[in-house]
């Protein structure tokens, strides 16, 4: 791999890696919501 | 294509492109449809969660048909830039990407929402893949009619997350979209015919000729508008519903006659079968929108 491959290579990674991190994110707010809307099903 | 040729790792973008997200755009409209013309009130998180975990699956079933169908699309126009058959992406990655996808989507829909909208989720995932995409798309013309199922499970996972159970009118929503699907597919396959026959797909068009598939969109049209209008006087919806069947389904019913009857010459523009296909995710979308406002305008 020449270095302007690996250039390219790491790129991505950090793209995707950054992506990754904004969904992971999301998905620990939504578990969150979920939890306190669930608890406010059963004890209305 | 092989993991030897891909010297960059995917895209995330591309991996967004593996899930079909403007089929996923239909896909999340009607399975909205079917939760807002439940009978009850959603909470709106739970009501949230259930339609990402639609499109989450939908987008699984999308990925996992791109990587079944790599070899397939490479040989289609239509279907050559998609990131499997340009070497964006290799396979494993795609399968990965489609059965962790799959898998989360059911598993988040069963303990966020509830086990019977999980299960039908499971159930037009597999639908989709196994039936449709692996079993009868390369071996039958029929494979849209019964593949058509699987684009049809939405409003009835929509109402199952919202109610738990089933209906009528979820059950003829679904019908609706089944029906539905061959003369929009069809209409569709008679413009790119020569893109399925280069692939060896059995479309109705490349196996029965345009004759047949012409009357094959008439026939079906007929049932198909049978079940658009019939929650009306089955007292299923109201009067909002009723006024926009009756003139969505008349004006799909000429497109689609005009279409059933007309023949070709060498150079035809095909631009009824155009109009029909772009009008029918038309009718869908007005049909889903409208037994939603009747439940909540009437």
């Amino acid at each position: 791999m020449t270095p302007e491959e690996e250039q390219r290579r790491l790129a991505v990674q950090r793209r995707n890696a950054r992506v990754m991190a904004i969904l992971l994110g999301a998905f620990v707010i939504l578990m969150f919501a979920v939890s306190i809307a669930k608890i406010g099903m059963k004890h209305p | 294509m092989t993991t030897e040729t891909i010297a960059l790792p995917a895209d995330w973008r591309d991996f967004l492109a593996l899930t079909k997200p403007r089929v996923m755009t239909l896909v999340v409209f009607t399975g909205l449809c079917g939760m807002l013309a439940a009978p009850v009130a959603v909470n709106p998180v739970i009501g949230f969660t259930a339609i990402l975990c639609i499109a989450l699956g939908a987008g699984a079933a999308g990925a996992l048909n791109q990587w079944y169908e790599a070899d397939l699309d490479a040989k289609m126009r239509r279907t050559a830039a998609r990131p499997l058959p340009a070497g964006r992406m290799d396979k494993q990655s795609a399968l990965h990407f489609g059965v962790g996808l799959g898998a989360f989507s059911v598993l988040l829909m069963g303990l966020a929402v509830n086990v019977l909208a999980a299960g039908i989720l499971a159930a037009s995932i597999l639908f989709y893949v196994l039936v449709y995409t692996v079993w009868l798309k390369p071996r039958t013309p029929q494979n849209i009619v019964i593949g058509g199922a699987a684009g049809a499970f939405p409003p009835l996972i929509g109402w199952a997350a919202a109610t738990g159970g089933l209906a009528p009118l979820p059950l003829l929503l679904f019908a609706l979209v089944f029906l539905w699907t061959p003369p929009h597919f069809w209409a569709l396959a008679l413009f790119v015919k020569t893109d399925y026959a280069n692939a060896g797909i059995p479309m109705l068009p490349v196996v029965a000729g345009e004759r047949a598939t012409r009357v094959q969109i008439g026939l079906y049209t007929i049932p198909m508008a049978v079940v658009a209008v019939a929650p009306w006087p089955l007292g299923l919806t109201g009067a909002i519903y009723g006024a926009v069947v009756i003139a969505a389904t008349g004006w799909f019913a000429l497109l689609a006659a005009r279409v059933a009857t007309r023949t070709t010459r060498d150079g035809d523009t095909m631009r009824p079968e155009k109009q029909l296909f772009a009008f029918s995710i038309v009718y869908l979308f007005v049909l889903f929108g409208a037994v939603v406002a009747d439940r909540w305008l009437a």
